[in-house]
């Protein structure tokens, strides 16, 4: 049953020695063979390399804070000698040279790396259905979507496959499956955690981020992964304070902001209607709740999505064929290759978003859309500047749904987009936020719903604190997914 | 009708830092294919670029020897388009924010080709529209079924400088690249060698009937290896451009590749096929504050060319020749340095280097930094000669041997026993001797033919083999045939 532990747990029983890394890796590799048949949240099993790793954490004094924890890492994250697929056939047989700086820091910490978890291709998507590979479920319904991109995080993590994981956050892909898989999910401040080895979606809002079974874990996860990276030009220098320290303050008298245009329609009233009770609670620990307005919401998906597709037009161009990944069969000339290649390696959202991309970089449209949207992109960071000089932190819904079913929505992309309109502006605004279980939906599935709480640049420690003190005052978090 | 030709230039420079742009990879020329590479400059999914700060200011610098105003603040931009030789299917550069803006270069004459330098008349200035810094792309090779690249070149560190069409003349071209080479050196920021495409250029060219205010069809040549290389074609391209205007014909605006070996231009690719290059701001770098170095960098700012040679003319009084042909060469302006610094006759020096020196070396085919004789050895010669020690004939018989064996003068000249006698006792015996051994030359002075002393004189250096001092042998020979 060590499958079932948190990470914090997992930690503190290699170093009382109660379990080795070892046993740890098994437990979960034993859950996996088990469960994945069913769920489908992994890519590659690299179940070798993390039992070798795991025996040198044995032999070693315990002294890192995640000491011989196994972590799961989504798979646009570059770690050597493992696969780094992004879930794309264009990178199916690439083996990834070389470590990001989060899978440094996180061994630094002792951690072992374990699992390569499955994704919407590049990380374009909102349900996981976007891989070239499988389609993971939703745990708590086989039914229905994970969520996306980390979709395979989330799932992983809600099913006890791994104690902790690693997502990326690029509109919403680590707060959303989180939501809809009933975990947490953390996207850090633009330039808190190295994105250095992170293969890049649109790199002006990619954020790599911890996906837990609490908020504890999900600090003790940034706190290894946190800092300045000499790789990462984006990176700030801003001190990483112990998130873990920041648990278990009151949060009596806090200010806490709702955003009067995110209670509006299309939010499902089965969701407002959990949301509704999760605010009141707050009331009822003491904090203070006050209305707020983020003026320029209803142009964030607009906005997000010319700034998304034009960076991701110009960061797919590396996978052309000539280096490394797919390359087409008996291509005729170079263009044939770069065509040919480029045709078969991409899924078709991937290719949507690259000739959206391509089309508002294009000359003469420049103006009417990267520039514009650049200018909404400022004054959408003004809404929440603003906006935190009135709340310490905000509360909405992480997303309009619960977890829907498979091609629910494949057909409708810009459906798929508006669903996501809870989450893009934060990563607009470079600010960060966090999902937490607050409830279910009962009907037609018992189905969980998440919480989104959003705190100013470098507000992690308050959005923890807020997290945990909801945690600790509710049994969401311990309900777990009947597999 | 005449026709004049209108033309710019864009150089690109390779700048001489230990490492790549953006990767920590060595900055070398030469090293086998493939091997100065990393998972950055080779593109991989998830790198990231680090600004090499080091290029940024060797930019800056160039922009302040060519008078430019630099930018206070600069960004970075990508520009996409696709080729095999690009690992990211962008190039980092810079669009619209250079570091550098409105600089020139004054063409004087010693920087013409010599055969032209006497149409020279007055110093012209040609305009410098901007400096940007950016990536170099890798080296493709053709081979018979298939192409290779060599990615060492990847990420080399490039200045492109762009000319104002300010220059009217191959010659004038020729002018303006030789003075950016000197002053590229002199700011050693490159060592601008073209044949190892360290500095290449671009040229546009237009002709247009005199008188003519609007610019004809613009035309690009590209390929040129040498800057006589860029003279030729230019002259080539302005012949057959007038050639094609006269006889009424239409020409279409193209890009054009020069053939060193067939002496011609051939159309490579027409406009029509421009690319659109979708330019907008790199998202992984930060902008560029320029004023935290200025201060530094101006303290790395050389005494250039043209100072240096008024500093030449006014403290050592060297001719305006000696002193262009000195400068034109920083290691040949410092080598006269070296050697004019001990002595009282900096100009006798000079005359050494710059008719004896600069010969015997070009004869050799040996750069200034292999020369057998050194500065102080120039300064010791002149030193010989100044004092009388020997002869002027003398000293360019110890010059030949300098060069030959690399030994200093006073070693050649105690070897040889070449020292001038000026001892009174040992030149009054030869004199004695020289004036019994011929009487008919003493009648015929005597009888008021002076020109008899020459023969006189010419007996006594027969006698002391060479060594007698002529001028002190003047007097005795006078002072006894008078007697």
């Amino acid at each position: 049953m060590a499958h079932r532990l948190s990470l914090r747990e997992a930690a503190e029983n290699i170093r009382q020695r109660k379990l080795s890394s070892v046993e740890l890796v098994q437990a979960l590799h034993t859950r996996i063979r088990k469960i994945e048949p069913k769920l489908e949240a992994f890519l590659h099993d690299d179940f070798d390399l993390a039992v070798k790793q795991a025996a040198q954490r044995d032999a070693q004094p315990a002294d890192g804070p995640l000491h011989g924890v196994p972590v799961a890492i989504k798979d646009n994250i570059s770690s050597a000698g493992r696969p780094c697929t992004c879930a794309s056939m264009m990178l199916k047989d690439y083996v990834a040279p070389y470590d990001a700086t989060v899978i440094r820091k996180l061994e630094t910490a002792g951690a072992v790396v374990f699992g390569r978890l499955n994704m919407d291709e590049f990380a374009m998507g909102s349900s996981t259905e976007n891989s070239a590979f499988q389609k993971t479920k939703n745990p708590w319904d086989l039914a229905r979507i994970p969520g996306g991109s980390s979709g395979g995080a989330a799932a992983a993590v809600a099913a006890d496959e791994c104690f902790g994981a690693l997502g990326s956050d690029t509109g919403g892909s680590i707060r959303q499956p989180a939501a809809f898989c009933g975990c947490v999910g953390l996207k850090p401040t633009y330039g808190r955690v190295s994105r250095f080895g992170l293969v890049a979606f649109a790199s002006s809002l990619d954020q790599i981020g911890p996906v837990t079974k609490t908020a504890y874990d999900s600090a003790l996860l940034l706190n290894a992964i946190s800092g300045v990276d000499p790789m990462d030009s984006s990176s700030l220098p801003q001190p990483v304070p112990d998130y873990t320290k920041y648990l278990g303050r009151d949060i009596k008298g806090l200010k806490l902001g709702l955003p009067k245009e995110y209670f509006i329609e299309g939010l499902d009233p089965r969701v407002k209607q959990v949301i509704d009770q999760a605010i009141r609670h707050f009331g009822s620990l003491g904090a203070k709740l006050v209305e707020i307005s983020l003026p320029q919401t209803p142009h964030a998906v607009a906005t997000y999505y010319v700034i998304a597709t034009a960076e991701a037009s110009s960061n797919l161009a590396r996978y052309d064929g000539v280096r490394y990944g797919l390359r087409t069969e008996k291509p005729g000339d170079v263009l044939d290759m770069y065509f040919r290649t480029r045709a078969e390696g991409f899924g078709p959202e991937v290719k949507r978003r690259i000739i959206l991309g391509t089309y508002v970089l294009s000359s003469g449209y420049y103006d009417a859309y990267y520039l514009r949207a650049q200018k909404v992109r400022t004054l959408i960071r003004r809404d929440f500047e603003k906006a935190f000089t009135q709340c310490d932190a905000i509360l909405t819904p992480t997303s309009p749904t619960v977890a829907f079913k498979f091609g629910e929505k494949t057909d409708d992309p810009l459906q798929m987009y508006l669903a996501d309109i809870y989450t893009i502006a934060v990563n607009l605004a470079g600010i960060c936020g966090i999902s937490v279980p607050c409830g279910f939906v009962e009907k037609p599935a018992r189905l969980p719903v998440g919480l989104q709480i959003l705190g100013p640049a470098f507000g992690e420690p308050i959005i923890l604190q807020v997290a945990h003190a909801y945690e600790q005052s509710t049994p969401w978090h311990l309900e777990k997914p009947n597999l | 009708m005449d026709y004049e030709s209108v033309i710019g230039l864009e150089v690109h420079v390779q700048l001489k830092t230990k490492s790549k742009m953006f990767c920590a990879c060595q900055n070398k020329y030469g090293s086998p294919p493939n091997t100065q590479v990393c998972p950055v400059c080779l593109g991989l999914p998830g790198t990231l670029p680090v600004m090499n700060e080091q290029a940024v200011k060797m930019t800056v610098l160039t922009g302040m020897m060519l008078g430019c105003e630099i930018s206070p603040y600069s960004k970075f931009d990508r520009k996409n388009y696709f080729y095999p030789d690009m690992p990211k299917n962008y190039q980092i550069s810079q669009y619209d924010m250079p570091l550098c803006k409105s600089g020139h270069i004054d063409l004087v004459k010693e920087c013409y080709p010599k055969d032209a330098q006497n149409q020279v008349s007055a110093a012209k200035r040609i305009g410098i529209t901007r400096i940007h810094l950016e990536e170099d792309v890798a080296k493709s090779f053709h081979l018979e079924t298939t192409s290779s690249i060599d990615f060492n070149r990847a990420g080399t560190p490039l200045m492109e400088i762009v000319s104002e069409p300010d220059i009217n003349t191959p010659e004038e071209a020729f002018a303006y690249l030789s003075t950016l080479r000197q002053i590229l050196l002199y700011g050693k920021v490159s060592d601008a060698d073209m044949e190892k495409g360290q500095m290449r250029c671009d040229c546009n060219i237009s002709v247009r009937p005199v008188g003519q205010k609007e610019f004809g069809t613009k035309l690009e040549i590209k390929n040129m290896n040498t800057i006589s290389g860029v003279r030729r074609a230019l002259a080539y391209e302005i012949q057959r451009q007038t050639g094609c205007l006269k006889k009424g014909e239409n020409l279409t605006q193209e890009t054009r590749r020069w053939d060193e070996a067939a002496g011609q231009t051939f159309g490579m690719r027409s406009k029509e096929m421009a690319h659109d290059y979708r330019y907008f701001p790199e998202p992984d770098l930060m902008p560029v504050d320029t004023a935290v170095f200025m201060n530094e960098v101006k303290s790395w700012l050389p005494e250039l060319p043209a100072a240096k040679k008024q500093r030449f003319m006014s403290d050592y009084r060297l001719t305006d020749y000696n002193a262009g042909v000195l400068v034109a060469d920083l290691e040949l302006a410092n080598f006269f340095e070296v050697g004019a610094a001990p002595g009282k006759n900096p100009n006798a020096v000079a005359n050494w280097v710059v008719n004896d020196l600069l010969r015997d070396l070009s004869e050799s085919k040996l750069a200034i930094a292999q020369s057998p004789i050194k500065p102080l050895d120039i300064a010791e010669l002149v030193e010989f000669c100044e004092s009388g020690k020997i002869s002027s004939r003398q000293a360019k018989d110890v010059f030949v041997e300098m060069f030959k064996t690399g030994k200093m003068p006073h070693r050649i000249i105690e070897e040889k026993g070449l020292s001038q006698v000026s001892d009174a006792a040992a030149l009054e015996t030869w004199c004695d001797e020289a004036i019994a051994a011929n009487p008919q030359s003493v009648e015929a002075y005597k009888s008021g033919k002076t020109t008899a002393l020459n023969h006189l004189k010419g007996q006594v250096m027969k006698l002391s083999k060479g060594k007698a001092n002529p001028k002190t042998v003047d007097g005795i020979l006078i002072k006894k045939l008078s007697a």
